[in-house]
């Protein structure tokens, strides 16, 4: 029996898709695998260090294929990843895998949390700043979003260990865990809150909670600031519109205009905003991630990257990458789910 | 499930706003905070960096260790004693009966010739140690041997000073290692390289409990230790790269020992009541490398013209704060044959003539490759705010670590900055470095920074050669004095500064010893009251 036409449209549909998916995996992998190699450094260094004789330099030249052309290696390294094996890192002597294994979790909870942050408090700000426009209430909101915008992470970042670490003594320190409960919950998921949860160890669970609000808080204020302007700039557009004024003019509360009607429509957009912001968090928190020695994917592939470690780099950037498309695949979906037209 | 859920949520809510969830150290636990990302391994036959040696020399014993009072004489370590024959070539070392492997295997002179031919015969990066010995692969088995089980027997290839091959015993390549345990976990070769990246098998005062590569490690200490046991239980080193973080960890309790401090974060608890320093200077020095493959680099004039065109002792003060000591020789201070002499202050009017008596009154334009962190950045703008002095117009390329290393290895630069620490605790360490340079054409099997700055001078090959061999320890220290005072004038080299290591720690713990290296760090004396 034939398949109906909207079966066939879905298959191609799906099909494009995953063309489409492929297609930008390899053009990542590419990239990154041509830029590692222009960039004028050696590779040999990271494994022998600056002193090795010239033969241990030449043995291990060759052990990692270097002497091949260009093409030769990319090629090798793409066989290796159809076969599921992104190999070894140079500088932690692990399967790549295992690596990304470690450090992503640990960036996915400081992500999620920091994300989480700033849709909860930048969403409403970015409301009422809209429907206060001008008003003291805007100014201050714009305020906090300019500052979010303009101050360096890492200054941030410090300020807020300073403060509210080492002064006033309310948050925990730098790090995942206090060091005596590192290990002491087996691994399920790499994510310390919901491992710690699955284990019933609620002592973990506390140490894991205290660690994370000060780099969430920091990373999810700018997260915030950036989630915040984008909704008011929508709101304004929104609440210049004739259905707005039909709403009020039918005598609907201020309350049910603003958060029913003009915050509903611009939820499509907004979807972008947060997957952006939380997609940006995840490859881009390095520098708080190193102010909060917090063993994150950013830190990893940064440290790998200036090593020339390329099993690592690759590894880590296709992880990334997929993590960023599956990110606007989702938001595809949310689309279809928030708006009918879409469907 | 329900009441599970109920608490994680409850959890949830109350662990922000209930402050840290503290765990304290216990007294037997010491903490640090240190940089420690530089680790891609905890195998003697393949450490090569600062934090790696350092743990391996708390893990595993040598023949000898170098004195940490006094670091230029040897002191016995698994061998209690040792001697060379008359004809200058075979060592024979004497090894303790009481020593054991963290196992409770003995050790034996087996366990030892195991651990130097396997060092060589894996040719990591640290081998070249041991080939300054004359030890290849195709000769270490017959050259190292066990003639009983407490006796090891080294030959040299040639005749060498003594204080040479013991010196290069101390590395952390010459770490014995327990021959069973490594070839238990041998894989397709590889002499326990792959298993013991990542564990130990020593008969040091510590064992490792964990190494987490980027995150930490732990040592448990060994209770049984020949030596006596450490004074603590555990050590753990946590990765804290930002120095910043390390002061307010140190200055919460959370850290008990903070290693990375520079000037600033040193400054601001330099007045604290509750903070102790513990100093010591190390091997590491900093210099200046002129290109020989500069015309206007090659000219004896301007060489010694910016040596006096060095802010030395404003620098130090200025940039460097406690963290680096003036020293004008490339023989780190502590070291057989060190000198502290300091013939270069800074005197632009002195440089000046000296450009002019060159040709080069208006001066030139030249490059400085730096890496691109601090404080070396600030060193390169204080260099080139005291060379416009004299007309030299000094760019300062910024590169990262490895690309400018990588540059300077291909000798594509003019002036390079950077840092040099020995390979092992002897004289012939940086001697080699920095004065011998027998090929100096680009096929050179040896990349030294002479080579690297298309720098030979014959004679000094010579002298170089002559103190290498040279038996008599007091003629062999006068040798490099000489060396290092004649190298001083003509080399393209200009030594500024050696590194001074600073561990912050409360007042209520004591007793971490900073040796000559990171290799003679030692843990074992650290105890909190």
């Amino acid at each position: 029996m034939p398949a109906s036409p909207s079966v066939e449209r879905g298959a191609a549909t799906a099909l494009r898709l995953a063309v489409s998916v492929l297609l930008t995996l390899f053009g990542l992998l590419l990239a990154t695998f041509l830029i590692a190699r222009v960039v004028p450094i050696d590779p040999v260094l990271a494994v022998v260090g600056d002193r090795a004789s010239a033969e241990t330099y030449q043995r291990v030249r060759i052990e990692l294929g270097l002497d091949q052309p260009l093409y030769v290696q990319f090629w090798r390294y793409v066989v290796l990843v159809l076969h599921g094996d992104f190999g070894r890192s140079v500088l932690t002597r692990n399967p790549v895998v295992e690596d990304i294994a470690r450090f992503l979790p640990a960036t996915v909870e400081l992500a999620t949390a920091a994300t989480l942050i700033g849709v909860a408090l930048g969403i409403p700000a970015g409301v009422v700043a809209a429907a206060r426009q001008g008003r003291w209430a805007d100014h201050a909101i714009r305020l906090v979003g300019l500052v979010g915008y303009s101050v360096p992470v890492f200054w941030l970042g410090l300020m807020a260990l300073l403060l509210f670490y080492a002064g006033l003594g309310w948050a925990a320190g730098p790090g995942r865990l206090d060091i005596f409960y590192e290990d002491t919950v087996a691994p399920v998921t790499g994510l310390i809150l919901v491992d710690s949860a699955i284990a019933g160890d609620w002592a973990v669970l506390r140490s894991a909670l205290a660690h994370l609000v000060l780099p969430a808080g920091v990373l999810g204020y700018f997260s915030l600031a950036y989630i915040s302007r984008m909704t008011r700039s929508f709101m304004l557009e929104q609440l210049g519109q004739e259905y707005i004024v039909t709403a009020r003019a039918k005598g609907l509360s201020e309350r049910r205009v603003l958060w029913r009607h003009a915050l509903g429509n611009i939820l499509v957009p907004l979807v972008t905003v947060v997957a952006l912001s939380y997609a940006s968090l995840l490859e881009g928190s390095v520098l708080t991630e190193t102010v909060f020695a917090w063993p994150g994917i950013g830190s990893y592939i940064t440290g790998s990257l200036l090593n020339i470690d390329m099993n690592a780099v690759l590894g880590g950037t296709l992880v990334v990458g997929a993590l960023f498309i599956a990110l606007n695949l989702l938001s595809d979906l949310l689309y279809r789910w928030l708006d009918p037209r879409t469907r | 499930m329900f009441y599970r859920c109920a608490a994680f949520i409850l959890l949830l809510l109350s662990a922000p706003l209930g402050g840290p969830a503290g765990a304290a150290a216990p007294p037997d636990t010491v903490v640090m905070g240190k940089g420690i990302d530089d680790i891609v391994s905890l195998d003697p036959a393949e450490v090569y960096e600062v934090s790696g040696a350092e743990v391996v020399g708390n893990i595993y014993d040598r023949l000898v260790e170098g004195d940490p009072r006094d670091s230029t004489q040897i002191r016995a370590g698994l061998a209690t004693s040792w001697s060379v024959d008359a004809s200058g070539r075979v060592f024979t070392f004497r090894l303790r009966r009481d020593a054991r492997f963290a196992t409770g295997a003995p050790v034996t002179a087996g366990d030892a010739a195991f651990s130097l031919q396997r060092a060589v015969a894996l040719d990591k990066a640290p081998a070249l140690v041991l080939r300054q010995l004359g030890l290849t692969r195709d000769n270490v088995a017959g050259r190292v041997r066990a003639a009983d089980e407490g006796t090891l027997v080294i030959e040299t290839s040639r005749v060498l000073a003594p204080s040479l091959v013991y010196f290069c015993l101390t590395a952390p390549v010459a770490s014995i290692v327990e021959r069973g345990e490594a070839l238990a976990h041998e894989q397709a070769g590889d002499l326990g390289n792959g298993w013991l990246a990542g564990h130990s098998a020593g008969s040091g005062p510590y064992r490792l409990r964990l190494w987490r590569p980027a995150e930490r490690y732990v040592l448990d200490a060994n209770p049984d230790y020949w030596g006596g046991a450490p004074a603590n239980r555990h050590v753990f080193v946590r990765h804290i790269k930002e120095a910043a973080t390390q002061r307010l960890m140190l200055l919460r309790g959370d850290i008990d020992y903070a290693r990375d401090l520079d000037k600033d974060q040193l400054d601001a608890i330099a007045g604290n009541p509750a903070i102790r320093f513990d100093r010591g200077v190390q091997s590491l020095v900093t210099y200046l490398a002129l290109n020989q493959r500069n015309p206007h680099l090659r000219r004896p004039e301007v060489i010694a013209a910016i040596k006096h065109l060095i802010d030395y002792d404003g620098i130090a003060h200025a940039i460097l704060g406690g963290t680096r000591i003036v020293h004008e020789a490339f023989e780190p201070q502590g070291y057989l044959g060190a000198i502290d002499d300091l013939p270069f202050r800074y005197d632009p009017a002195r440089a000046k003539a000296l450009l002019a008596s060159a040709g080069l009154a208006e001066g030139f334009a030249v490059t400085i490759d730096v890496r691109n962190a601090s404080p070396w950045t600030e060193v390169a703008q204080a260099l080139q705010s005291g060379f416009a002095e004299a007309g030299i117009m000094l760019t300062i390329v910024p590169g990262d670590g490895k690309q400018v290393l990588t540059k300077y290895r291909a000798r594509h630069h003019d002036i390079f900055l950077g840092e040099w620490g020995t390979d092992y605790p002897d004289p012939h360490s940086n001697a080699e470095a920095f004065a011998l340079n027998e090929d100096n054409s680009d096929a050179a099997q040896k990349k030294t920074p002479a080579w690297r700055n298309a720098w030979s001078d014959p004679a000094m090959n010579a002298q170089v050669a002559a103190a290498m061999a040279e038996r008599d320890v007091e003629r062999r220290a006068a040798l490099y004095r000489a060396l290092q005072r004649a190298h001083q004038q003509a080399a393209p080299f200009a030594f500024m500064f050696q590194l001074v290591e600073t561990a912050a720690h409360p007042a209520t713990a004591d007793g971490f010893l900073i040796g000559a290296g990171p290799a003679e760090n030692r843990y074992a004396g650290i105890a909190k009251r």
